[in-house]
Order: structure tokens, then C-alpha cells, then sequence
């Protein structure tokens, strides 16, 4: 399959040298990649998008896409995967988004572990907004609504994904396409909740295309055991969202095995094929 | 029990004893039990309505408790008779009292015949005294089996057989089923030893009946579920609560799951995922969770999700009274969201109604791609009702599909403004938009294409009309050629009916508010010589609507303390607007 022919007609939007670009590319090359290894059917694909640039996504890709409201795209997520799980689901969502309007339902995502992938494209500031603090912004950020600096610390998506009980905790940079793209593998074709933090710099109002090209490094590349959440935990606390880090690690910070909310739901049951109702035999208990 | 009590008691019964059958309407009997939370009163309740439905009569029990588990003053009016009813009286026939409180809250309501079963451990009252509480004490069984000593009285005194109570305590008791008929059967036989209990009206076998008891909620699970609906999510909120509980418990009846995510949010937008995949969804809830769901109301009028919401109104603003009732919510349910799209809000007044209405606000949801809100309240949501519909006047009919030719387009336009489903793995590509959107699916800021949407999402409004021209979307009931018309809408239709047949009135009841049955409407009010609207609110929103659209309402009369109208009540305040 041809990563082109995952692309609409719509015209591209984002800035110059958005990290956007990056992440949408990884996207389409695993996409393609999956699909053309048997594993993904792209008729079987949906993607969720929220509100924000990050959520043009729904409007570039050629595939099945649910372009949701901002901070809610987890909820029809669960929806669709409850509905039919035969679909892989993918959301996408920015840090405003799902850290912030809508961090309820991706803690409850992950504590559920519905069979979903969360893919946050993490510029630390509103974009369409133009340019006020998130919930992952370093305190201090002057940003519109904050002049005189952010009064917050950054909130720890990792560690709060570890804590929610998130089965597939990533992070990934979008100046590392190749890497981007193997942990987005990952995340799809891991069996339940999965969360990548893309960091990617927004060109226009908080470019950090340097600050992170400089710290980032892989953890696969330095032992990490994955499968460790103590582990997990310590090398998620290495950085938290600040700017006074020697290195930041990238990669698969945790993953294991659970069961899914939707087999516990469903509990082999389909949707589409449950039966008609038998009214009469409920209405004998009303007698 | 002491000797000089029961003294006391033998000789009120022999006094009032005679007066009492006096009292009674015929055919009908109203029976209140009453005590604190934790007693048992529902379920008492409903053993009392079970015990009357076997002997064939026609039932309404009105449910009546505050915000709160234990303490607190619980009661239940359970009204029988052999005609139709759906509403319940102020006056009772029989007084069931589980505690002190109850005598003293409800003593009222009795009229010279009325007689008063009590726990005569707990309670000082005129009547039938019976030691419940020693009773359950001495075999060492929890208090809340005083209910069916209560109950095993009651049947005693009404002449119920006591084959028919022990039918209604295995069919009721999920627990403890051989205590409870020994202490029903124990109950009975001090009752009928009674010369008092051997006086009492007796509940003759009417024709007719069996019928299924059926609350607001229930009727609802089973419309919901004849519609089609497979997936059910829902926050737990009063008066909704138990159509959650419901559906979750008859999964596999009902063919249908039941979750309960974080929040009202959630509900509705895992509920909206679900629909987008092809799979029919309903969510319920109350204003104030509603109130959270607003945004994806929205949604669902731009991105052309099916969406049924159940709103089970209750007495706000805010956190109000949770547990009581008010139709408040009217306008609330017709204007919220933001931006213009069209919806359906459909009102069943009664069991039949919320069966069939729920059936038909799923299919009109999946034929038009609209939001539909299901406007029920407490009193609807909560009371029991005797139900006579057939369950196959109702099903799934299918939506209007893609015909898997050419580039499928989620929004196409078409004359209706009803573009061809298609869900995902189908082998479409499916794009569903909250923006603004081109019959793909995909973003647009063009004018001409903005305009274009809107007016394609408008059209099924029209379509929506034309197609419910030809369906029952208001009821007549009483006297069609009275000169008074009362117009009614949800559950205030039981009590309307019954009083417009007791002073030859007619009743109006739209079963759809949006869109409002104009021409029908105007046709049953052209003859009217007085209109008077009844509605449980306090600013009269429905005859507001009514004029909005030109109609004529001359009267207004409302209820907004949280309790519905009793139709006693109701007849009194129609006697005096009328003169």
C-alpha cells in the first residue's frame, strides 16, 4: 500500500515545520506498513480526532474518521471499539484536549483499558487557539492568557498514565520520525489502552524543536525493562515537563497485558448480532 | 399486645365497622403503606399492587420518598380498580403504618370508613394493631420482614385469598422466601381473627387481568430495546436510575448491554461512537446531567448522529429536590445546544405510551440522523402502571443505507436531507464531522457549502413533519365535544383523564412537543368554548409553546412543589376555575 493513497483531497494547513506533519506521516507509514504486513485492514481502521490542530488529522487522512469535540474524542472511541471490536481504533487528540478539557476520560480509558490507541500530539500550548498555556506548559510560560508567566507546574502525563493503570505508556518526539513511527506501531497493534505523549514543537508559538532534539533519547536503546512499572515510574519522573532536564527519554516506558474493557463488556458477545428482545418473556416477571 | 389495647381496638372496630363499607367506592381501593427508608415501603408497594393485579384489577402506585437511604419518611399509594386509571387520589382507603410518622403524616387522608393497619409496638393509632415488629424479633428476622406481615394483614382484611398473597411473596422475595410466607401467613391469620379485619371491604375478582405492572422506566427499557437499542450507557441520576438498573439486569432479554461510565459526558459520547459504528444506542439521565450531555447534542445535530436521550425530569434548578417530581425541563429540552438543527421531543404520558414512544424515538433517530429526546419525569419514570400494549405493534425498522455504489459520502445531499448510511469495516470510508463539512465529510469554511449543510440538515425537518403526519402524535381523550378541553402532556395525562370523564370534559395530550402537531391541535381546540392547560411546572411552559404557535390556552394551572397532582385534588381545582 502506498502512504499516498491515505491522503484526502483536503489541503494541508498546519504551519510550516509543525511537528503535526511528522506525526501524521508516522501515522499513514504505520497505517500502511500494518496493513500491508496483514496485521491492520484499513476498511477495519478509525481514527478520533478532538478539537485543535492536531485534529486536522480526521480531515487529512482517507480513512474512516469521527472528528469529535475538544477534549471528548476517548468517549466515542470507547463507543466504537464497544460497538465493534473487530475495529482498530485509533484517537488522536492534542495536550489541551486530553490533558486537559477531557483528562477524565483518558484516566478512565486506561484504568477501563478499552481497546483504544491515544495518540497526543504534546506541543505544550494551544495552537489554534494561539498560544496559551497547557496543562503540560512549563511554569513561567508567558503565554496569552498568562502574561506574566504560567502560576502552574506541568502536569506528568506519564506518571499519571502509569498511575491510571494505562497497559502501553510512550512517549515519542516528533523530530524522530522512524522511532515515531515504530512506538505508533506499537500502540495500535498493543491489546488495549494505549497512550503515546508525542512531543513536537509548535513552530508559531512554542518552538522546542532544539530544547528537545538535544535531550532526547531512546530507552529501548539503554535496557529498559519495560515490563517493570517501578522502572517505569523512576524513568517517567526523569523529566517533568519542565525546562531544566539533562535528558529526556523517549520510547515504550511500560507495556503488559491485561484484559480489555470491551472483552469484559462484551464477554464474547457481538453488538450487531444480539438478539431481538423477547418481550413477552420479561413481561411474565410483571405479573 | 397488651390486653387493654386490644380492647380498645375490638371495640373501635365494632363501632366504626359498619360505616366503613359505606365508604368505599365501588370497585376501587386505595391503600397507603407508609414508613421509614429501609422498610421496605417499595417493595411493599409493589406486593400490595401484585396482590390486587391477580384479582384482575387495574393499578397506579405513586412512589413518594425523600434523598436519603435510612431515616426519613418513605410511603407508597397503591390505587386498584376495575376501570383504567393512572393516577392516584389524596384520600386512602386503607392506611398501612410502619411507624408513628406515618399515622401522622397521612391520617388526613382518611376518610370515616378508612381503616388503619399499623405496627402496634411502634404505632398509637385507631385500627388494626399488630405486633410486626415482636413477630420478626422472636424469629430473629430483619424489621424489613414486617412488610409482609403488613402485607399478609392487608389481604386479610380486603378478603385477598391467602393463596394469592403467598403467590405474590414467592413472585416478590428474592430472599428469604419461607420466613416471609410464615410471617405473611401469621399476619393474615391475626388479621382475619379480628372481628375488625373480618369487617373490612372486600376486594371482589374483577374481569379482566392479570395485567404486566410495568414503572415509567421499565416500559421504557422495553421500547428502547424493541427498537432496536444494543447498547444502553447511562450516570446513575434520579429519576433515571433504575432504567440503567433495568436494562443491566435483563441484559440477555433485552438484548441489549448496559455500562456506566464516568460521567454524563461520557455516557453520551461513548453512546454517539457506538452509533457511528452502526450500532443503536440510547443514554438516560436527569437536567442536570443533561445538562453536561448539551455539547454533544449539539454534535449530534452537525456530525448527524442518531442520539435517544431519555430525560427523566425531576424538581430543580440545580440539585433541586432530587426525588421529586416536575415537568420543568420542556424548554430545556427543546432548545438546548447550540446552533439550529432539528430534534424530535416525544412525551409519553403513561406505560403504553413510554413502550411504544421509546420504540418509535429509536427509529426516528436512525431514519433522520437526529438527536430525539424522550421526555419523561419523575412521576412517569417511577410509578407503576398497569400495561396492556402489544409488544409486536413495535420493532426495529431499518434506516435509510448506502447502496455500496461510487465514493460513499457520509453527508450526501439528497432531497430529504437524509444522506445514505454506511459504518465503518463496511468498506466505506466513513468520515463523520463536529466542523462544518462537504458531503465527504471532510472541513469546509465555504460559504456556499456552509449554507448548502445547513439547509440539507434543515430539510429533514420538514421531513421529519411529513413523516409524522402521518403517525398518532396527539391523543383525545374524555368527552371529544366537551366545550372544556384540558390540554396535558406527559405524565399528567393519567390524572387529566380520569377527572375529564368525572366532569365531562375533553383532554388534549400531544405525545410530540417538537415538532408540535400544529393542525391537529388547532383542529381539537377550534371547538373548545374554555382551553385550560395542566402541567407540573410553575411558568406554564407548554401553554407557552401553544401560543408561541398561535394556539389558544385561556387557563393555566400548575403544580410545582414536587408532588403530581392527585386526581381528587385535580377535580377540586377544575370544579372551582370551572364555577
Amino acid at each position: 500500500m502506498n502512504t499516498s493513497d491515505l491522503k484526502t483531497y483536503a489541503k494541508n494547513t498546519w504551519c510550516p515545520g509543525c511537528g503535526n506533519f511528522a506525526i501524521e506521516l508516522a501515522a499513514r507509514q504505520a497505517f500502511a506498513e500494518l496493513a500491508e504486513e496483514g496485521r491492520l485492514k484499513v476498511e477495519n481502521l478509525v481514527i478520533l480526532s478532538g478539537i485543535g490542530c492536531h485534529a486536522k488529522m480526521s480531515d487529512y487522512l482517507r480513512v474512516n474518521s469521527f472528528y469529535s469535540l475538544h477534549g471528548r474524542v476517548v468517549a466515542p472511541a470507547t463507543g466504537v471499539k464497544l460497538a465493534n471490536p473487530e475495529l482498530t481504533v485509533v484517537g488522536f487528540a492534542g495536550d489541551g484536549d486530553a490533558y486537559g478539557e477531557g483528562l477524565d476520560h483518558l484516566i478512565f480509558a486506561a484504568k477501563r483499558n478499552v481497546g483504544i490507541a491515544m495518540i497526543i500530539h504534546n506541543n505544550r500550548v494551544y495552537g489554534l487557539t494561539t498560544g496559551q498555556f497547557t496543562p503540560t506548559s512549563p511554569r513561567g510560560f508567558p503565554g496569552k492568557s498568562t502574561p506574566k508567566g504560567s502560576p502552574e507546574d506541568p502536569m506528568n502525563p506519564i506518571e499519571l498514565m502509569l498511575a491510571s493503570g494505562a497497559t502501553f505508556v510512550a512517549r515519542a518526539f516528533s523530530g524522530d520520525l522512524q522511532h515515531l513511527k515504530r512506538v505508533i506501531r506499537g500502540a495500535i497493534s498493543h491489546r488495549g489502552f494505549s497512550m503515546v505523549d508525542v512531543l513536537q514543537p509548535c513552530v508559531t508559538f512554542l518552538n522546542t524543536w532544539e530544547f528537545y532534539s538535544k535531550r532526547v533519547y531512546d530507552l529501548q536503546g539503554e535496557g529498559h525493562d519495560a515490563g517493570n512499572r517501578e522502572e517505569a515510574m523512576e524513568r517517567a519522573r526523569e523529566w517533568g515537563y519542565g525546562g531544566g532536564a539533562e535528558r529526556i527519554p523517549i520510547g515504550i516506558f511500560y507495556e503488559v497485558e491485561k484484559p480489555t474493557f470491551e472483552e469484559l463488556v462484551l464477554r464474547g458477545r457481538k453488538p450487531r448480532e444480539l438478539p431481538m428482545p423477547d418481550i413477552g418473556r420479561v413481561l411474565n416477571e410483571h405479573v | 399486645m397488651h390486653g387493654g389495647c386490644r380492647a380498645l381496638i375490638d371495640f373501635m372496630e365494632t363501632f366504626i365497622g359498619p360505616l366503613y363499607n359505606a365508604i368505599i367506592i365501588m370497585g376501587e381501593f386505595s391503600v397507603l403503606i407508609g414508613g421509614q427508608a429501609g422498610d421496605g415501603i417499595k417493595q411493599a408497594g409493589n406486593a400490595i399492587a401484585r396482590a390486587f393485579n391477580r384479582l384482575g384489577y387495574w393499578i397506579f402506585v405513586y412512589e413518594d420518598y425523600p434523598s436519603l437511604i435510612r431515616g426519613g419518611h418513605n410511603f407508597a399509594i397503591v390505587r386498584a380498580s376495575s376501570k383504567r386509571i393512572a393516577s392516584h387520589r389524596e384520600r386512602v382507603d386503607v392506611l398501612v403504618a410502619l411507624n408513628q410518622e406515618a399515622v401522622d403524616r397521612h391520617s388526613w387522608r382518611l376518610g370515616n370508613g378508612s381503616m388503619t393497619i399499623f405496627d402496634s409496638g411502634l404505632v398509637k393509632a385507631e385500627g388494626l394493631g399488630i405486633p410486626m415488629g415482636e413477630m420478626v424479633r422472636r424469629r430473629g428476622l430483619p424489621s424489613i420482614l414486617r412488610n409482609t406481615i403488613a402485607l399478609g394483614a392487608l389481604a386479610a382484611v380486603l378478603g385477598i385469598g391467602l393463596d394469592v398473597v403467598e403467590d405474590v411473596v414467592r413472585a416478590t422475595m428474592g430472599k428469604r422466601v419461607e420466613e416471609n410466607l410464615e410471617v405473611a401467613r401469621e399476619g393474615y391469620g391475626i388479621a382475619s381473627g379480628s372481628p375488625r379485619g373480618a369487617q373490612g371491604p372486600k376486594a371482589e375478582r374483577v374481569p379482566g387481568g392479570p395485567r404486566p405492572l410495568l414503572t415509567g422506566n421499565e416500559a421504557l427499557a422495553l421500547g428502547l430495546a424493541r427498537g432496536g437499542m444494543r447498547i444502553y450507557a447511562a450516570y446513575p441520576m434520579t429519576p433515571t436510575s433504575a432504567l440503567l438498573h433495568y436494562i443491566a439486569a435483563h441484559e440477555d432479554e433485552l438484548g441489549a448491554i448496559a455500562i456506566h461510565p464516568e460521567s454524563e459526558i461520557a455516557v453520551i459520547g461513548i453512546a454517539q461512537g457506538a452509533a457511528y459504528a452502526g450500532i443503536r444506542s440510547a443514554v438516560g439521565t436527569s437536567g442536570g446531567g443533561f445538562s453536561l450531555m448539551v455539547e454533544h447534542l449539539s454534535l449530534a445535530g452537525q456530525a448527524e448522529i442518531p442520539t435517544v436521550i431519555v430525560l427523566g425530569q425531576r424538581l430543580d434548578p440545580a440539585t433541586g429536590a432530587p426525588t421529586y417530581t416536575k415537568q420543568g425541563n420542556l424548554f430545556f429540552a427543546m432548545f438546548a445546544g447550540h446552533g439550529e438543527f432539528p430534534r424530535a421531543v416525544l412525551a409519553p404520558g403513561d406505560a403504553d405510551e413510554a413502550f411504544h414512544l421509546a420504540a418509535e424515538a429509536m427509529n426516528l433517530a436512525w431514519r433522520f440522523q437526529i438527536p430525539v429526546i424522550i421526555l419523561s419525569d419523575k412521576h412517569l419514570s417511577e410509578s407503576t402502571f398497569s400495561s396492556s400494549f402489544e409488544a409486536s405493534r413495535a420493532g426495529e425498522e431499518p434506516p435509510k443505507l448506502w447502496d455500496g455504489t461510487g465514493d460513499y459520502k457520509r453527508y450526501a445531499q439528497t432531497e430529504d436531507g437524509v444522506s445514505p448510511l454506511a459504518f465503518p469495516g463496511g468498506g466505506a470510508v466513513v468520515k463523520a464531522n463536529s466542523y462544518e463539512h462537504d458531503e465527504f465529510g471532510i472541513t469546509t469554511e465555504d460559504a456556499d457549502l456552509i449554507a448548502k449543510a445547513q439547509e440539507k440538515r434543515l430539510r429533514k425537518a420538514e421531513a421529519l413533519e411529513e413523516h409524522l403526519s402521518g403517525k398518532e402524535t396527539l391523543r383525545v381523550h374524555g368527552d371529544p365535544d366537551s366545550r372544556i378541553a384540558l390540554v396535558v402532556w406527559g405524565s399528567t395525562k393519567g390524572v387529566a383523564v380520569e377527572v375529564a370523564e368525572r366532569i365531562g370534559a375533553s383532554v388534549i395530550q400531544p405525545l410530540y412537543l417538537l415538532p408540535l402537531p400544529k393542525r391537529e391541535l388547532e383542529k381539537r381546540l377550534e371547538g373548545a368554548e374554555r382551553v385550560i392547560g395542566i402541567e407540573g411546572n410553575s411558568t406554564g411552559q407548554f401553554c407557552r409553546w401553544l401560543r408561541y404557535h398561535g394556539l389558544r390556552v385561556d387557563e393555566v394551572l400548575l403544580k410545582y412543589d414536587g408532588r403530581p397532582f392527585a386526581s381528587d385534588e385535580l377535580e377540586g381545582k377544575l370544579r372551582g376555575i370551572l364555577g
